[in-house]
């Protein structure tokens, strides 16, 4: 068994079935079939997949699991470059090279232990397509008993079309855009700390874009709540063999490149070493 | 014609017998348990643990890696735990595999390849030490000893006078003539030599002006470089006696078939594995295929058989 990881075996599935395909312009949600890998999979972890057949692209692209349901993974992602391009033109019935579940996931119990089952809610931060882990995360949470809410931000209404799927799951949700199409004005760090201000939460978790995550970790730490970050990268393997996939990360008060796919991608807050004190 | 009976895979480097030819290469295998979820490392003919330095290595900034076309440019600056750490926490577990374990040994200067040499030679489960000639060395402004006959012939040369184990030197293609460099590790007394590394690259993102990876250059790989590598294997091959040992982009049975048969005894796996961990498992099996198509017991057989 692999030491890296989080103890739950990862594995090769060559034919994970496309089951169904869903798209909101730029953003894309397909279902893969994988039971071995369904079954071992927690909130937070990653697959690694290969998105085209022979040697363009080369290297398999990490998408978080947005969500598990009977042997089923659903990732979430934006069309953002090649690899996500052909990942989107792949059809429902067709099959993907994928490897998981990888990395180490979020923490369920963070702020959590000893609590009661009503006590605050964690607040999970999701900005964009960061927001892929995050409904795992919650389902997760929600058969734990624990009080859970996603703060969903993007600079518009377009870049939140999983806000009408959360609620319909029953899943707490407050949505913030740039522009105010949607929900709260402002960006979704200012969001939480509107929800830190206005009612107790017990644990903050977040995924996005760096500047989201940086600020994200000092208004938890600000506010005296445990955080967990997920990181993203660019990868070469997904499992720890080529050191491609590193960020500097504060442990044992020494800090170094780590890399994000094997210790991570959930690191926690005042872990990670942001840009300008490096 | 189909043979049903058994096919010798064995490769004979002479100081080492391999149970088969493929080997998993430095830099992309880890430290040898990282594949484990995956592939049975006691499969392979063996694999190379990622370079040492004697003293921990803290690598390259971010970003580290670019693809290009069929390519992987690398930049990690050779990170890395130390030959302390790693005799003490990693080669224990790596004494259960029934296979050859390699040890990429690197240094900032002659002395410093000595010095890990030294170190390993006090452990037990190392086969071979594979001299990574690449490093930037200290004393000549991150030149590498790899990029001259001399510098080659001193280092393979002090470490084969101290070294209680068989050495591998493995050889830049960044060079004009890959075959003297070989020939001058030859005569330092190398015990067998691999090639190539990865080639010096760089790629630029056209948005932002900056270079894809923090380092500017870095080391490309994959099958992009495969007919390169190929061609320098078979100079090498053509000038020493030694055994060689391929490497280049190879991803399947037949790209190291290519390799065999221009005269390497061998070859060494890397990017593929990190895109697919199972290759160096599937290229033995396709070996196997390989012979049984041709009707060949032995695959060490095709070795050095190109017609030219």
């Amino acid at each position: 068994m692999y030491s890296g990881g989080t103890g739950h075996q990862m594995r090769l599935d060559p034919g994970a079935k496309i089951t169904n395909k869903e798209r909101w312009g730029d953003y894309y949600l397909l279902t893969l079939e994988s039971t071995d890998i369904a079954r071992e999979a927690a909130p937070g972890q990653f697959l690694m997949v290969k998105v085209a057949s022979g040697s363009r692209p080369l290297l398999r692209r990490p998408f978080s699991i947005h969500n598990r349901c009977n042997g089923r993974l659903d990732i979430f992602f934006k069309v953002a470059g090649e690899g996500t391009a052909l990942l989107a033109e792949r059809k429902a019935g067709e099959a993907l090279d994928i490897l998981g579940p990888l990395g180490k996931g979020f923490d369920l119990e963070l702020g959590g232990k000893g609590r009661k089952r009503t006590e605050a809610p964690a607040l999970a931060v999701g900005g964009g397509r960061g927001v892929a882990p995050l409904l795992f995360l919650a389902a997760e949470a929600r058969k734990a008993g624990r009080p859970f809410k996603i703060l969903y931000g993007g600079r518009t209404a377009a870049d939140l079309p999983l806000k009408d799927k959360l609620e319909a799951g029953g899943f707490q949700t407050a949505c913030s855009t740039d522009d105010g199409s949607l929900g709260f004005k402002g960006m979704v760090t200012d969001l939480l700390r509107k929800e830190i201000h206005d009612a107790p939460a017990s644990a903050v978790y977040a995924c996005g874009p760096e500047p989201m995550l940086e600020a994200v970790d000092r208004i938890a730490s600000e506010s005296g709540l445990p955080a967990e970050l997920s990181l993203e990268a660019r990868m070469g393997c997904g499992f720890g063999a080529c050191w491609g996939c590193v960020h500097r990360i504060r442990q044992g008060g020494v800090a170094g490149w780590v890399k994000i796919c094997a210790e991570g991608p959930v690191f926690s807050g005042g872990e990670v070493v942001w840009e300008e004190e490096k | 014609m189909i043979d049903s009976g058994a096919v010798d895979l064995s490769a004979d480097l002479g100081f080492l017998k391999l149970k088969n030819p493929v080997l998993a290469a430095s830099g992309t295998f880890g430290y040898g348990l990282e594949f484990e979820p995956f592939l049975d490392p006691g499969r392979l003919g063996g694999f190379v643990v990622k370079g040492l330095y004697f003293d921990p290595r803290p690598g390259n900034p971010p970003p580290r890696l670019a693809e290009t076309p069929s390519g992987l440019i690398n930049a990690v600056g050779l990170q890395g735990v130390g030959v302390a750490a790693f005799c003490e926490k990693t080669l224990p577990r790596l004494r259960g595999f029934k296979t050859a374990v390699i040890v990429n040994v690197c240094g900032a200067d002659t002395e410093e390849y000595v010095r890990v040499v030294e170190y390993l030679d006090e452990h037990e489960g190392i086969a071979a030490y594979e001299l990574n000639v690449s490093c930037p060395n200290v004393k000549t402004g991150g030149g590498c000893p790899a990029l001259s006959p001399g510098a080659t012939r001193e280092v393979v040369s002090a470490v084969k006078r101290r070294s209680r184990r068989p050495i591998i030197t493995k050889l830049s293609p960044n060079v004009t003539d890959v075959a003297a460099i070989a020939a001058a590790a030859e005569e330092a007394g190398t015990d067998a030599i691999s090639l190539v590394n990865t080639f010096l690259a760089m790629a630029v993102d056209v948005e932002t002006r900056r270079p894809k990876v923090a380092n500017v250059y870095g080391g490309l790989s994959g099958p992009a470089i495969r007919p390169i590598a190929l061609r320098m294997v078979h100079q090498a091959v053509s000038r020493v006696k030694v055994p060689v040992i391929g490497l280049g982009g190879i991803q399947t049975a037949s790209d190291a078939l290519e390799f065999l048969i221009a005269g390497a005894r061998a070859v060494e796996v890397g990017t593929a594995g990190l895109v697919d961990p199972r290759a160096a498992s599937d290229i033995i099996d396709g070996l196997e295929a390989y012979c049984r198509r041709h009707g060949l017991r032995r695959l060490g057989d095709i070795c050095g058989t190109l017609k030219t």
